[in-house]
């Protein structure tokens, strides 16, 4: 039995091989915990490279399925599940992000977290596992898992080792995503029951499922996705959670645990159910686009820089939500690339966040001011991580940004969104002009004018403050890269998904126009 | 004159019975050296699981129709024996530590579960009868054997005093049943029934529901449980809330599976709502409890009504196997994770009754690591949360349910669940996120069901095949 080297089970398991690893290590012995399990998770990188890339395994310019690995798993009692993995381009991408993500936070926590070191680093390749089995898993009842699995190392990182109200913001998180999930359970059982399979390739390609009972089974599908993204007006435990979570905590709820949601709607809901996604496209576009000013306005309104991020993320994934529904390729690619754009500025700028934390122990950027003059590296990746977030021509966030406005105008012009027409692009356009607005305050206010208190405060602790070192600037430097990478030439990226992104569009453009 | 063939359906129970009488009178020579007692009763457990397992595929009925040997019984009996060894190996060391090590303790368990294993096999409403007294009368005693305490005679006074008044009711409809069928046979309750409708006997098999409802905790009937599960002595609270619920519930299967096809249609509704204000109230209670027993208590009422879900369709013969199958599936899931639990909670317990309260659990995992990671196991199989044998569980009875076209029941289940999450993960809370200290009793015996449970709730839930393949086979006969 190949089993084990099959290229996804490999890739999608690999970091439980650290826990173990990590459960031999005396928990005395911080650094050769923090070495292992940074090791393990940049084996894990390498290997989703080699998985991808390097074997030659993989055809990125093949729209289906791929690196299948499949076999009976519970076959009784008129159960048929299997344990059954595959990628294609609309999850390459995000498997990428997961698995760069995870080395980065785990480089990041070096002198963040000093106690219980083991036990975190135990809970973040637990983690990691799970992100990834969400990303690869094909059959529901082991997507089912995978997605509630995630849940628990993630409660635990903000529960233990996050702020003051850390026990709250745990359970809001667990309690609200669970909701969600629990619906979607029921639909995952009345698909199996229908259909005879979890497969969901196998169920996609049986459709039939009549129009009205499609209506539920997307609601269902639906409320745990939408909690998750977070869409408006599920959002409230994002801030929460943000705030109360350690940097590393945030880098990849941020970054990956938000994108589980958006990653379903793709995944999921749209392809199982289309007559549902069409009756919905100007619904969730309406959400989406409230969930964009309405994020872009209460960001403007916070001090506390953690929240801000925090309800930028609404916004910005508004944007992603927009995308998807537009239906068509522009949209689709956009949003999937803006995923991994949000994914690498917000995370950019919570471990940032972390960093200045460190030395200040304060979120409030009231305090701070002319940082600048301070620390010029640290003021210099903060203004491109910004710039990057609000979507600066030449850094990734515009290219994201723009290819999903272009989609939403397409989709407002064919009639994908009724009566929405054209108004939720323009009106979502909107969103990036508020986007500078704040951002560039908070930028403004942390960086420029005169020095801060703060930066008596820490003296008063006989420190004072000091630019990044190089351990920080490698954390840093790589989603520096990328910024620049995806902003100046991102025609590789759009290349890994087209042929995916195409296929699913195909099926809208021709339904779309029958509808009208 | 009984046939060899009447013994051989009956032969675990009767091993078992036979040993326990001997143990009872063993034990009177056994003065200083009641582990002794505590092994002997645990070899006959594992004697009688041993012919119980052998008996597996066999099929037959015995004493005139009276008992029955099919699929359902073994699968049955064979839980309620694994209940009873893990029942003994909770109590070894908990009754040492509480001075209240007596060797009557296990002679009473041991009629316990013949009392529990004759109810799953009883196919005559006299019998179930029998077996019910049978396996209620030793629970009475062993509620009450801290009897110094008064919390522990009180929970044996309450548990009898209810205990009589449910059997009242339970004898009151076997009364009303045969007086509409003129017979207690449950297969010629059955033929009566299906040529005559009539209301005396829905409002006997009502009754009867109501009897077996207040044996297995279903709300409105629950009375006493949570003051009960609180007063025994907790490693008889483990062992009662795992044993008197699957007996209750096979005896409930088979009665209703066999005898009242007929009247299905207005049980359902009655189950249906049972079911559904069991789980809710069961858990919405449960939030407020600050004490671990309460707690579990009610978390054993709320799940009470989950297992009741599986019969709310034992009407539809297209279903009624499915559904069944995934009733006796949960109530496996439910014996392991639950009996992990209360472990857990023994391990805390002191003689003095500290260490009961949820806050006790503070900062116990930077403490004792595998004992509370054993511990968030078996709330989040409580739950019903990945990777636990307890996801897989309400994902077979959710799928039974909805395949009966109950959505509605479905739907309030797993809300009930979610509310559920909040107070089983406080329990987490505490353990992971707060700061405290404790004292914690290390014991073999115990450690290695606390142990066991939790290997085996979350490895279930990886290969969870071969269970679901025992239950779907342990058709009735």
């Amino acid at each position: 039995m190949n089993f084990f080297t099959e290229p996804l089970t490999l890739l999608t398991f690999f970091p439980l091989l650290g826990v173990l690893l990590l459960l031999f290590i005396p928990g005395g012995q911080k650094n050769a915990l923090r070495w292992t399990a940074l090791a393990v998770s940049l084996i894990t990188f390498v290997i989703s490279l080699w998985v991808f890339f390097l074997s030659g395994l993989y055809d990125a310019s093949n729209p289906d399925l791929q690196l299948v690995a499949r076999h009976p798993w519970i076959q009784v009692a008129g159960w048929n599940i299997e344990y059954h993995l595959a990628a294609d381009g609309l999850s390459i991408l995000l498997i990428l992000l997961t698995t760069l993500l995870t080395p980065i936070s785990i480089l990041s926590t070096w002198t963040a977290v000093e106690e219980r070191v083991k036990e975190f680093m135990v809970f973040f390749l637990l983690l990691e596992t799970g992100m990834l089995g969400v990303f690869v898993a094909q059959d529901l009842f082991l997507f089912y898992i995978f997605w509630e699995f995630t849940l628990v190392p993630m409660y635990f990182l903000i529960g233990i080792w996050g702020g003051p109200r850390r026990i709250y913001a745990a359970l809001k998180f667990f309690l609200y995503t669970m909701a969600g999930s629990i619906l979607m359970l029921l639909a995952i059982l009345w698909l199996g029951i229908q259909g005879g399979t979890f497969s969901v390739p196998q169920l996609i390609e049986q459709g039939g499922i009549p129009a009205n009972i499609q209506w539920w089974l997307f609601i269902a599908f639906a409320a745990a996705f939408a909690i998750k993204v977070p869409m408006w007006p599920l959002h409230s435990w994002l801030p929460d959670a943000h705030v109360e979570a350690p940097t590393a905590g945030s880098v990849i709820l941020a970054g990956v645990l938000l994108k589980l949601g958006t990653y379903g709607f793709v995944r999921f809901n749209i392809p199982l159910f289309p007559e549902a996604t069409l009756k919905a496209a100007p619904w969730i576009a309406l959400l989406a686009t409230i969930g964009i000013i309405y994020g872009a306005a209460v960001s403007y309104a916070q001090t506390d820089i953690k929240k801000l991020v925090a309800y930028s993320s609404v916004s910005h994934l508004g944007f992603v939500m927009l995308g998807l529904f537009a239906l068509n390729p522009e949209g689709l690619a956009g949003a999937i690339l803006q995923m991994i754009n949000h994914g690498i500025s917000t995370g950019a700028l919570f471990l940032l966040v972390g960093m200045i934390y460190e030395q200040t122990h304060t979120r409030e950027f009231k305090v701070y001011g002319g940082l600048w003059k301070l620390m010029p590296v640290f003021g210099t990746l903060y203004l491109i991580v910004s710039l990057s977030s609000m979507g600066l021509p030449g850094l990734n966030g515009f290219v994201g940004e723009f290819t999903i406005l272009l989609g939403a105008w397409g989709a407002g012009q064919s009639g994908v969104f009724y009566w929405g027409g054209v108004w939720f692009a323009a009106i979502s356009a909107l969103g990036v002009i508020m986007a500078a607005i704040y951002i560039l305050y908070m930028f403004q206010k942390m960086f420029m004018g005169p020095q801060g208190e703060v930066v008596d405060e820490v003296k008063k602790h006989g420190h004072s403050l000091r630019d990044l070192n190089w351990r920080e600037i490698a954390v840093i430097a790589p989603l520096i890269l990328l910024i620049f990478w995806i902003g100046l030439y991102p025609a590789p990226f759009f290349d890994l998904m087209a042929p995916s992104v195409n296929k699913l569009a195909e099926t809208f453009s021709a339904a779309a126009l029958a509808l009208r | 004159m009984p046939q060899p063939q009447d013994y051989q359906t009956l032969l675990p129970v009767i091993v078992l019975a036979v040993w326990a009488c001997a143990l009872l009178l063993l034990d009177s020579f056994l003065i200083q050296r009641k582990g002794l007692t505590a092994c002997l009763a645990a070899a006959g457990l594992a004697i009688t699981l041993g012919l119980t397992l052998s008996q597996i595929g066999r099929s037959s009925s015995g004493f005139s129709g009276m008992v029955v040997l099919d699929g359902f019984s073994t699968f049955i009996n064979a839980l309620q024996l694994v209940s009873g060894l893990l029942g003994v190996a909770l109590a070894y060391a908990y009754v040492k530590r509480m001075g209240i090590e007596r060797g009557e303790y296990y002679t009473l368990l041991l009629f316990s579960v013949v009392g529990m294993m004759l109810m799953a096999q009883a196919t005559d409403l006299i019998v179930v009868f029998i077996a019910l007294e049978m396996l209620s009368i030793p629970l009475y005693v062993l509620a009450a054997f801290n009897r110094t305490q008064a919390a522990s005679e009180e929970a044996g006074l309450k548990y009898f005093l209810l205990g009589a008044f449910s059997t009242g009711f339970l004898v009151y409809g076997i009364t009303l049943v045969y007086g509409a069928t003129a017979s207690t046979n449950l297969s010629a309750i059955f033929a009566a029934a299906s040529s005559t409708s009539n209301l005396l006997l829905t409002i006997g098999a009502a009754l009867i529901l109501v009897g077996f409802g207040f044996k297995v905790a279903v709300v409105p009937f629950h009375m006493w449980t949570p003051d009960v599960y609180q007063g025994a002595p907790t490693a008889v609270t483990g062992f009662m809330s795992s044993g008197a619920k699957i007996a209750g519930f096979a005896a409930l299967l088979r009665v209703f599976a066999t005898a009242f096809p007929a009247i299905a249609a207005d049980m359902t509704d009655i189950l249906w709502a049972l079911a559904a204000v069991t789980m809710i109230l069961g858990n919405l209670v449960a939030i407020s409890q600050t004490d671990i027993k309460r707690m579990l208590a009610y978390s054993s009422i709320a799940h009470a009504g989950y297992i009741l879900m599986a019969f709310v369709p034992y009407g539809n013969p297209a279903v009624a196997p499915v559904s069944i199958a995934a009733g006796l599936f949960y109530l496996a899931a439910y014996v392991i994770t639950n009996f992990g639990a209360w472990g857990v909670v023994i391990a805390l317990e002191q003689p003095d009754g500290k260490g009961l309260q949820i806050s006790d659990y503070s900062g116990l995992f930077w403490r004792k690591r595998g004992l509370a990671v054993a511990m968030t196991v078996f709330m989040l199989s409580l739950i019903g949360f990945p990777p636990t044998i307890g996801m897989v569980g309400k994902f077979y009875l959710f799928r039974a349910i909805i395949d009966g076209g109950f959505t509605g029941l479905a739907i309030i289940g797993v809300i009930a669940s979610l509310v559920s999450a909040f107070y089983y993960l406080r329990v987490v809370v505490n353990m992971f996120m707060r700061e405290g200290e404790q004292k914690i009793e290390r014991e073999f015996w115990l450690d290695l069901t606390w142990g066991a449970a939790a290997f085996l709730t979350v490895a279930i839930s990886l290969a969870p095949g071969w269970l679901f393949y025992l239950a779907s086979a342990a058709g009735l006969r």
